[in-house]
């Protein structure tokens, strides 16, 4: 794809997702790794993802990049209509504040916080009154099934239901994209598809859903994915391209 | 009102952090509790100590100059001349008295002086007091209360009467329960009847005039009976001193005549005494000399208290920087949620400040104990101004925020993408 000066081409309004030829080089020593090298995409609204690839492939890069964690070192990334890659750290972090819900394989909840003061934290970021956070907090809770665990702590709870807390506060500000990195890596089979059934219920429910994973089994949930291999796109296929 | 709710649940963190590191908070919040603590507890005793200094000081009247006789030193020619047989003479005169009234501009009142140590008896009771020869003008200069019967007249001075006023202390001493006015007490080779007695001036760090059992009898009626030496029998032999007059207190008009009248007493006296047998005391000067010895004080005293607060801010911020390597996963997670750089470094600060101000606060606690319990066992008095209070709080904010800045910014610049793969 070639962007012509400051005609670029802006995602239609259905796309949540558009990279256009993203690319991510890391300098390692004198040597120029190319963890992404040109990688174009889009994603419509509402629909659900898979990203695989074995390791090596460019899956945790194009992780931090769908995360606005990281920028690409040229290209595009359209998230909800903003280009990612001209933002500056402040602009990546109220994006991600108000853009995305991050599910981590570990569950990543903060320790020394109860289940309910864990989902509470991007509420707290967004400004709200305390009232409603707690409010806020306790539906998204029910909505998890965690309603009854609001006051312990996540040491106290079970794999599966940390991930579930996870997913509460991942659903917190309303994110247009939901991105899960190996949401269950940590966890049995049985748990597995239980939380996996929870992602399908919020896919139903209109929510753009990532994942990224390496298992086969995981990424059949998805209704479409992406195949990376060496920072390029080996296949893509499925509904909501 | 909005800000404060937000920072709210990042002060609850903070005590929570706090609480859970209990002895290592406590060994942390240690370094500041004495600090502050020693803070306010010697603002307390420095502010005690000068305001009972600068209290003696103008006990003794700012409007007045004390010129006092010295035994002159041997080296500035004391054995030469004045010296008969053992006998040594110096000090001030009847005659300086009258120059200095004469000659120096300003002057009010003089009151001539002449205290020697002698033993008062009354019955089996014996008590070594000062006696104070002066006149009646002493008690206009040097006021004091009086608590029962009257103060020196001038009709004593000319009949050269044999009545004394004590002071309260002597009083308390030498006659105990006893009826006091009318009570007649041999001084020396005297009786004198007791006619006044006179509040005693308490503690004190500078000498003021009446500062222990002093016996006030007129002057006439001292020069009559002892004469102006003062013989005293040792092993040795005899030694002896005479002194016309041993103090000299010259009242100015007002404080603005002191300096320059001082300066004038020294011109007139040292006219005529070859030797450096006076010294004048100017309690004006001795003021301004304790508010400035106050100030080094307080300078000191600020010192100590800076370098135990600076170990303090040191072990917190070593406590803090231990906690952002712990905390770095937390960090991760709360930047990937979208937490901006700033407000990592507002959690953090908060959470020194929570460390630095829990210590102040019972660094308050002890700050303001110390000083009573000074004062309770030593009765030495200590104050403890409102002021140094504010200061404690906000010392304890300043470090917090000073020594929480590095930190908290070290926090706020790690990688989201490293914090959160930290193990």
């Amino acid at each position: 794809m070639i962007v012509c000066g400051t005609e670029m081409p802006r995602p239609r309004s259905d796309e949540v997702v558009r990279l256009d030829d993203v690319m991510r080089h890391y300098l390692v020593g004198d040597e120029v790794v190319r963890a992404l090298d040109g990688v174009s995409f889009s994603m419509r609204k509402g629909s659900y993802w898979a990203i695989m690839g074995p390791s090596g492939s460019g899956k945790s890069t194009m992780l931090n990049i769908l995360g606005c964690l990281d920028r690409p070192s040229s290209g595009a990334y359209w998230l909800n209509g903003e280009n990612v890659a001209e933002m500056d750290d402040n602009q990546l972090s109220d994006h991600r504040l108000k853009n995305l819900g991050f599910i981590f394989q570990s569950f990543h909840l903060i320790p020394q916080l109860t289940v309910g003061e864990n989902i509470e934290v991007p509420l707290l970021y967004l400004g709200l009154p305390h009232a409603e956070r707690r409010y806020k907090a306790e539906a998204l809770a029910e909505r998890v099934g965690m309603s009854h665990r609001l006051r312990h702590l996540p040491s106290e709870l079970s794999g599966g239901q940390r991930q579930r807390v996870a997913v509460a506060r991942a659903l917190a500000n309303d994110p247009a994209v939901l991105l899960a990195d190996e949401p269950t890596g940590n966890l049995d089979s049985a748990t597995s598809v239980q939380i996996m059934g929870l992602f399908q219920e919020l896919y139903e429910q209109g929510k753009t859903v990532i994942l990224v994973t390496h298992e086969p089994d995981i990424a059949k949930y998805a209704k479409a994915n992406i195949v990376l291999k060496d920072g390029r796109i080996l296949s893509l296929h499925g509904e909501g391209v | 009102m909005n800000q404060i709710l937000y920072l709210w649940p990042f002060v609850r963190l903070g005590l929570s952090d706090v609480w859970r590191h209990k002895t290592r908070s406590f060994l942390t919040m240690l370094g500041m509790v004495f600090g502050v603590g020693s803070v306010i507890a010697m603002l307390a005793v420095g502010e005690g100590a000068s305001q009972q200094a600068l209290d003696s000081i103008k006990r003794l009247g700012s409007q007045n100059i004390m010129v006092m006789s010295v035994k002159p030193t041997t080296e500035d020619g004391g054995n030469t001349g004045s010296q008969r047989g053992s006998l040594a003479v110096y000090g001030l005169l009847y005659e300086d008295e009258e120059r200095i009234k004469e000659t120096v501009p300003g002057v009010t009142l003089t009151v001539p002086a002449r205290m020697t140590r002698r033993n008062a008896r009354l019955g089996e009771r014996q008590l070594e007091m000062r006696v104070v020869e002066t006149n009646p003008d002493w008690f206009e200069v040097v006021q004091r209360p009086v608590l029962a019967g009257r103060v020196l007249g001038e009709h004593d001075l000319r009949m050269r009467a044999n009545v004394c006023v004590l002071t309260e202390h002597g009083v308390r001493r030498l006659l105990a329960a006893e009826e006091m006015i009318g009570q007649r007490i041999r001084i020396a080779s005297g009786v004198f009847e007791v006619i006044g007695i006179v509040k005693n001036e308490t503690g004190g760090t500078v000498r003021a005039p009446d500062s222990e059992a002093d016996a006030y009898i007129p002057i006439t009626t001292g020069t009559q009976l002892f004469g102006e030496a003062n013989i005293r029998y040792s092993a040795g032999g005899m030694e002896g001193e005479k002194v016309e007059l041993s103090q000299i207190i010259v009242k100015m008009a007002d404080t603005e005549a002191v300096e320059p009248g001082s300066k004038a007493i020294e011109a007139v006296l040292a006219r005529f005494h070859k030797k450096r047998d006076f010294r004048i005391d100017v309690p004006l000067t001795l003021l301004r000399e304790a508010e400035r010895t106050k100030r080094t004080y307080n300078i000191v005293l600020g010192a100590i208290a800076g370098i135990s607060l600076l170990v303090g801010g040191i072990g917190i911020m070593n406590i803090m920087l231990a906690s952002v390597t712990e905390r770095t996963k937390e960090i991760g997670i709360r930047r990937a949620i979208g937490a901006r750089r700033s407000r990592i470094v507002v959690q953090f600060l908060i959470n020194t400040c929570v460390l630095s101000i829990g210590g102040g606060i019972v660094g308050l606690l002890l700050g303001v104990s110390i000083p009573l319990l000074i004062t309770a066992f030593t009765a030495m008095p200590t104050v403890v101004q409102p002021y140094s209070l504010v200061l404690a709080f906000g010392i304890s904010v300043g470090i917090g925020i000073v020594f929480g800045l590095y930190p908290a910014l070290r926090a706020a610049s790690l990688d989201p993408i490293e914090a959160l793969r930290h193990e």
